[in-house]
Protein backbone atom coordinates (compact mmCIF):
# COMPACT_ATOMS: atom_id res chain seq x y z
CA UNK A 1 0.00 0.00 0.00
CA UNK A 2 1.07 3.63 -0.85
CA UNK A 3 -0.31 6.74 1.04
CA UNK A 4 -1.41 9.77 -0.66
CA UNK A 5 -2.73 13.20 0.42
CA UNK A 6 -6.37 14.11 -1.12
CA UNK A 7 -7.91 17.47 -1.37
CA UNK A 8 -10.99 18.09 -2.80
CA UNK A 9 -12.90 21.47 -3.29
CA UNK A 10 -16.47 22.59 -3.37
CA UNK A 11 -19.13 20.50 -3.38
CA UNK A 12 -16.08 17.37 -3.85
CA UNK A 13 -15.15 17.59 -0.48
CA UNK A 14 -18.32 15.31 0.38
CA UNK A 15 -16.63 12.25 -1.00
CA UNK A 16 -13.56 13.08 1.34
CA UNK A 17 -12.44 10.13 3.43
CA UNK A 18 -10.98 10.71 7.20
CA UNK A 19 -7.37 9.58 6.51
CA UNK A 20 -7.34 12.42 3.99
CA UNK A 21 -3.96 13.22 4.78
CA UNK A 22 -2.38 9.46 4.63
CA UNK A 23 -5.09 7.56 3.19
CA UNK A 24 -4.19 4.61 1.91
CA UNK A 25 -4.78 2.65 -1.92
CA UNK A 26 -2.81 0.13 -3.53
CA UNK A 27 0.43 0.33 -5.61
CA UNK A 28 -0.85 1.08 -9.27
CA UNK A 29 -3.98 2.86 -8.61
CA UNK A 30 -4.75 5.37 -11.00
CA UNK A 31 -7.14 8.29 -10.54
CA UNK A 32 -9.75 7.03 -12.02
CA UNK A 33 -9.94 3.91 -9.87
CA UNK A 34 -9.65 5.71 -6.86
CA UNK A 35 -12.53 8.39 -7.55
CA UNK A 36 -14.65 4.76 -8.14
CA UNK A 37 -13.74 3.66 -5.24
CA UNK A 38 -14.96 6.88 -3.20
CA UNK A 39 -17.99 6.72 -5.38
CA UNK A 40 -17.31 10.34 -7.15
CA UNK A 41 -19.19 10.61 -10.15
CA UNK A 42 -17.13 10.49 -12.95
CA UNK A 43 -18.16 13.69 -14.90
CA UNK A 44 -18.26 15.61 -11.46
CA UNK A 45 -14.47 16.49 -11.65
CA UNK A 46 -13.35 18.60 -14.20
CA UNK A 47 -9.68 19.19 -13.14
CA UNK A 48 -7.68 16.76 -11.76
CA UNK A 49 -3.76 18.06 -10.01
CA UNK A 50 -0.94 15.74 -8.88
CA UNK A 51 1.41 18.01 -6.70
CA UNK A 52 0.28 21.16 -8.16
CA UNK A 53 0.51 19.97 -11.80
CA UNK A 54 -2.78 19.42 -13.99
CA UNK A 55 -2.83 15.55 -14.60
CA UNK A 56 -5.49 12.72 -16.44
CA UNK A 57 -7.22 10.47 -14.70
CA UNK A 58 -4.76 7.61 -15.93
CA UNK A 59 -2.61 9.07 -13.73
CA UNK A 60 -0.86 6.23 -11.51
CA UNK A 61 -0.60 7.48 -7.84
CA UNK A 62 2.50 7.55 -6.63
CA UNK A 63 3.54 7.19 -2.69
CA UNK A 64 3.15 10.90 -1.03
CA UNK A 65 1.29 12.12 -3.59
CA UNK A 66 -0.95 15.31 -3.63
CA UNK A 67 -3.89 14.50 -5.11
CA UNK A 68 -6.12 17.77 -5.86
CA UNK A 69 -9.91 17.18 -7.20
CA UNK A 70 -11.98 20.45 -8.71
CA UNK A 71 -15.61 20.83 -10.15
CA UNK A 72 -16.07 22.85 -12.85
CA UNK A 73 -16.88 25.87 -11.77
CA UNK A 74 -18.58 28.53 -14.19
CA UNK A 75 -19.86 31.26 -12.49
CA UNK A 76 -19.52 35.20 -12.64
CA UNK B 1 1.67 70.67 -17.38
CA UNK B 2 -1.61 70.65 -16.04
CA UNK B 3 -2.04 66.49 -17.46
CA UNK B 4 1.16 66.20 -15.30
CA UNK B 5 -0.87 67.89 -12.35
CA UNK B 6 -3.94 65.97 -12.57
CA UNK B 7 -1.65 62.82 -13.06
CA UNK B 8 -0.02 63.35 -9.70
CA UNK B 9 -2.95 64.18 -8.02
CA UNK B 10 -5.45 61.35 -8.71
CA UNK B 11 -2.64 58.59 -8.64
CA UNK B 12 -0.38 59.96 -5.45
CA UNK B 13 -1.43 57.05 -4.08
CA UNK B 14 -0.52 54.75 -7.08
CA UNK B 15 3.61 56.15 -6.92
CA UNK B 16 5.53 53.97 -6.75
CA UNK B 17 4.05 51.06 -7.50
CA UNK B 18 3.39 52.24 -10.62
CA UNK B 19 5.87 55.17 -12.24
CA UNK B 20 4.26 58.05 -14.03
CA UNK B 21 5.87 56.20 -17.33
CA UNK B 22 3.40 53.10 -16.51
CA UNK B 23 0.30 55.45 -14.85
CA UNK B 24 0.03 56.93 -18.29
CA UNK B 25 0.43 53.65 -20.15
CA UNK B 26 -2.80 52.31 -18.08
CA UNK B 27 -4.52 55.59 -19.22
CA UNK B 28 -3.69 54.86 -23.02
CA UNK B 29 -4.99 50.96 -22.42
CA UNK B 30 -8.00 49.67 -23.63
CA UNK B 31 -9.87 46.57 -21.54
CA UNK B 32 -13.36 45.36 -22.37
CA UNK B 33 -15.07 43.70 -19.40
CA UNK B 34 -17.67 41.03 -20.26
CA UNK B 35 -19.75 40.20 -18.22
CA UNK B 36 -20.85 43.13 -15.23
CA UNK B 37 -22.12 40.53 -12.42
CA UNK B 38 -20.15 39.49 -9.26
CA UNK B 39 -17.04 39.44 -10.92
CA UNK B 40 -17.32 42.24 -13.20
CA UNK B 41 -18.51 44.81 -10.81
CA UNK B 42 -15.67 44.62 -9.11
CA UNK B 43 -12.91 44.29 -11.87
CA UNK B 44 -14.60 47.88 -13.33
CA UNK B 45 -14.22 49.16 -9.77
CA UNK B 46 -10.69 47.85 -9.78
CA UNK B 47 -9.51 49.25 -13.20
CA UNK B 48 -11.70 52.39 -13.39
CA UNK B 49 -9.60 53.20 -9.91
CA UNK B 50 -6.25 52.17 -10.82
CA UNK B 51 -6.21 54.69 -14.41
CA UNK B 52 -7.27 52.53 -17.47
CA UNK B 53 -8.26 54.98 -19.58
CA UNK B 54 -10.61 53.26 -21.80
CA UNK B 55 -13.54 50.30 -20.89
CA UNK B 56 -15.24 48.63 -23.09
CA UNK B 57 -18.40 47.01 -20.82
CA UNK B 58 -20.42 44.65 -22.13
CA UNK B 59 -23.47 43.04 -20.32
CA UNK B 60 -27.11 42.69 -21.59
CA UNK B 61 -28.51 41.54 -18.20
CA UNK B 62 -30.68 43.80 -15.65
CA UNK B 63 -30.16 43.85 -12.03
CA UNK B 64 -32.34 41.70 -9.64
CA UNK B 65 -33.24 41.47 -6.53
CA UNK B 66 -30.76 38.08 -6.11
CA UNK B 67 -27.59 40.13 -7.01
CA UNK B 68 -27.98 42.09 -4.03
CA UNK B 69 -25.97 39.57 -2.13
CA UNK B 70 -23.04 39.83 -3.79
CA UNK B 71 -22.81 42.24 -7.04
CA UNK B 72 -21.34 45.78 -5.83
CA UNK B 73 -22.82 47.74 -8.88
CA UNK B 74 -26.26 46.49 -7.45
CA UNK B 75 -28.25 48.51 -5.14
CA UNK B 76 -32.08 48.49 -4.65
CA UNK B 77 -33.14 51.68 -6.73
CA UNK B 78 -31.43 49.62 -9.61
CA UNK B 79 -33.37 46.94 -9.50
CA UNK B 80 -34.64 46.27 -13.30
CA UNK B 81 -31.67 48.83 -14.50
CA UNK B 82 -28.87 47.49 -17.30
CA UNK B 83 -25.82 46.35 -15.58
CA UNK B 84 -23.70 48.16 -18.60
CA UNK B 85 -25.87 51.20 -17.92
CA UNK B 86 -24.62 50.81 -13.46
CA UNK B 87 -20.95 49.96 -14.99
CA UNK B 88 -20.93 52.77 -16.82
CA UNK B 89 -22.33 55.56 -14.02
CA UNK B 90 -19.81 54.26 -11.35
CA UNK B 91 -16.59 54.75 -13.49
CA UNK B 92 -17.82 58.15 -14.70
CA UNK B 93 -18.15 58.84 -11.03
CA UNK B 94 -14.93 57.79 -10.32
CA UNK B 95 -12.83 59.04 -12.84
CA UNK B 96 -15.08 61.13 -15.86
CA UNK B 97 -12.57 61.45 -18.04
CA UNK B 98 -12.40 57.18 -18.34
CA UNK B 99 -13.44 56.95 -21.91
CA UNK B 100 -16.40 54.71 -21.48
CA UNK B 101 -18.36 52.55 -23.88
CA UNK B 102 -21.59 50.60 -22.61
CA UNK B 103 -22.86 47.99 -24.64
CA UNK B 104 -26.33 46.32 -23.17
CA UNK B 105 -26.24 43.30 -25.73
CA UNK B 106 -25.62 39.80 -24.90
CA UNK B 107 -22.30 38.95 -26.09
CA UNK B 108 -22.36 36.59 -28.90
CA UNK B 109 -20.68 34.80 -31.78
CA UNK B 110 -22.31 37.89 -34.38
CA UNK B 111 -21.25 41.06 -32.34
CA UNK B 112 -18.74 40.33 -29.75
CA UNK B 113 -15.20 40.16 -31.57
CA UNK B 114 -16.64 43.97 -33.58
CA UNK B 115 -16.80 44.77 -29.67
CA UNK B 116 -13.57 43.86 -28.40
CA UNK B 117 -11.36 44.18 -31.20
CA UNK B 118 -10.14 47.46 -30.83
CA UNK B 119 -9.12 46.24 -26.77
CA UNK B 120 -5.97 45.10 -25.84
CA UNK B 121 -7.30 42.57 -23.40
CA UNK B 122 -10.91 41.10 -22.39
CA UNK B 123 -11.35 40.09 -19.32
CA UNK B 124 -14.17 37.06 -18.95
CA UNK B 125 -16.82 37.76 -15.51
CA UNK B 126 -19.30 35.42 -17.86
CA UNK B 127 -21.53 33.36 -15.81
CA UNK B 128 -21.72 30.33 -18.35
CA UNK B 129 -19.40 27.77 -19.77
CA UNK B 130 -20.90 28.21 -23.16
CA UNK B 131 -20.33 32.02 -23.33
CA UNK B 132 -16.73 31.88 -22.09
CA UNK B 133 -15.92 29.32 -25.71
CA UNK B 134 -17.88 32.21 -27.13
CA UNK B 135 -15.60 34.97 -25.95
CA UNK B 136 -12.63 33.12 -26.63
CA UNK B 137 -13.61 32.64 -30.23
CA UNK B 138 -13.51 36.24 -30.30
CA UNK B 139 -10.58 36.86 -28.75
CA UNK B 140 -8.09 34.82 -30.80
CA UNK B 141 -9.82 36.52 -33.98
CA UNK B 142 -9.23 40.28 -32.33
CA UNK B 143 -5.53 38.62 -31.25
CA UNK B 144 -5.84 39.79 -27.74
CA UNK B 145 -5.29 37.88 -24.33
CA UNK B 146 -8.10 36.95 -22.24
CA UNK B 147 -8.18 37.50 -17.73
CA UNK B 148 -10.64 34.61 -17.20
CA UNK B 149 -12.28 34.27 -13.54
CA UNK B 150 -15.15 32.09 -12.64
CA UNK B 151 -16.46 31.31 -9.16
CA UNK B 152 -18.69 28.84 -6.99
CA UNK B 153 -19.57 29.26 -3.16
CA UNK B 154 -16.26 30.51 -1.94
CA UNK B 155 -14.06 28.94 -4.31
CA UNK B 156 -12.92 30.44 -7.51
CA UNK B 157 -10.19 29.88 -10.78
CA UNK B 158 -8.38 33.01 -12.22
CA UNK B 159 -6.32 32.14 -15.75
CA UNK B 160 -5.05 33.77 -18.62
CA UNK B 161 -4.95 32.41 -22.01
CA UNK B 162 -3.31 34.49 -25.29
CA UNK B 163 -4.67 33.95 -28.79
CA UNK B 164 -2.38 30.80 -29.81
CA UNK B 165 -3.24 28.89 -26.23
CA UNK B 166 -5.59 25.72 -26.52
CA UNK B 167 -7.59 28.09 -24.22
CA UNK B 168 -10.89 26.92 -22.40
CA UNK B 169 -11.16 23.15 -23.31
CA UNK B 170 -7.85 22.98 -21.24
CA UNK B 171 -9.68 23.36 -18.06
CA UNK B 172 -13.77 22.78 -19.27
CA UNK B 173 -12.66 19.90 -21.60
CA UNK B 174 -14.49 19.71 -25.03
CA UNK B 175 -16.88 21.70 -25.87
CA UNK B 176 -19.15 19.41 -26.55
CA UNK B 177 -19.04 17.86 -23.51
CA UNK B 178 -19.68 20.46 -21.66
CA UNK B 179 -22.54 21.45 -19.69
CA UNK B 180 -23.52 25.19 -19.27
CA UNK B 181 -22.65 25.37 -15.93
CA UNK B 182 -20.80 24.51 -13.24
CA UNK B 183 -21.33 23.44 -9.62
CA UNK B 184 -22.25 27.21 -9.06
CA UNK B 185 -25.78 26.34 -9.35
CA UNK B 186 -25.32 24.19 -6.62
CA UNK B 187 -23.09 26.22 -4.15
CA UNK B 188 -24.58 29.56 -5.37
CA UNK B 189 -21.89 32.86 -5.67
CA UNK B 190 -20.72 34.62 -2.09
CA UNK B 191 -20.01 38.62 -2.04
CA UNK B 192 -16.40 38.06 -0.83
CA UNK B 193 -15.41 35.28 -3.09
CA UNK B 194 -16.87 37.48 -5.72
CA UNK B 195 -14.60 40.29 -4.81
CA UNK B 196 -11.43 38.11 -3.95
CA UNK B 197 -11.50 36.14 -7.85
CA UNK B 198 -12.02 39.95 -8.97
CA UNK B 199 -9.02 41.64 -7.30
CA UNK B 200 -6.58 38.89 -8.88
CA UNK B 201 -8.67 39.35 -12.28
CA UNK B 202 -7.82 42.55 -12.03
CA UNK B 203 -4.33 42.60 -11.40
CA UNK B 204 -3.53 40.35 -13.86
CA UNK B 205 -4.60 42.76 -16.36
CA UNK B 206 -2.59 46.03 -14.88
CA UNK B 207 0.45 43.06 -15.09
CA UNK B 208 -0.61 42.28 -18.57
CA UNK B 209 -1.02 45.95 -19.79
CA UNK B 210 2.87 47.26 -17.68
CA UNK B 211 4.22 43.58 -18.95
CA UNK B 212 5.23 43.19 -15.35
CA UNK B 213 5.16 40.85 -13.06
CA UNK B 214 4.48 36.39 -12.98
CA UNK B 215 1.24 35.93 -15.09
CA UNK B 216 -1.48 33.27 -14.58
CA UNK B 217 0.18 31.74 -17.84
CA UNK B 218 0.04 28.03 -18.06
CA UNK B 219 -0.95 28.03 -14.71
CA UNK B 220 -4.54 28.35 -13.03
CA UNK B 221 -4.81 30.21 -9.58
CA UNK B 222 -7.00 28.18 -7.22
CA UNK B 223 -9.09 29.61 -4.20
CA UNK B 224 -11.02 28.30 -1.86
CA UNK B 225 -12.00 30.36 1.23
CA UNK B 226 -13.22 27.67 3.68
CA UNK B 227 -9.99 26.14 4.04
CA UNK B 228 -7.77 29.25 3.20
CA UNK B 229 -6.24 27.68 -0.19
CA UNK B 230 -4.67 29.71 -2.45
CA UNK B 231 -2.88 27.79 -5.22
CA UNK B 232 -1.29 27.85 -8.66
CA UNK B 233 -1.36 24.84 -10.45
CA UNK B 234 0.79 23.82 -13.32
CA UNK B 235 -0.88 23.14 -16.59
CA UNK B 236 0.59 20.67 -18.84
CA UNK B 237 3.32 21.91 -21.08
CA UNK B 238 2.76 20.11 -23.98
CA UNK B 239 -1.27 21.62 -24.23
CA UNK B 240 0.55 25.16 -25.07
CA UNK B 241 2.14 25.55 -28.26
CA UNK B 242 5.27 28.24 -27.05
Amino acid sequence: MIKINLNFFVNLTRFLPSERNAFPVPGGTTVDMLMKDLKIPDNSVKLIFVNGKKQEKTYCLKHNDRLGLFPPVGGG
Amino acid sequence: MAEKCKIQERYIRNFNTFNEKEQKLLMKSHVSIIGLGGLGGGVCEMLARTGVGNLTLIDGDSFEKSNLNRQILSTENLIGKPKARAAADRVHAINSSIEVNQIIKYADDSNLYDLIKKSDLAVDCLDTIDSRFVLERAAKKADIPIVSGAIAGVAGQVIVFFPEDPGYELIYGKKSRNRSHGVETETGNISYCAMIVASIQASECIKILLGRGDILWKKMMIIDLWTNTFEVMKLRIENFIS
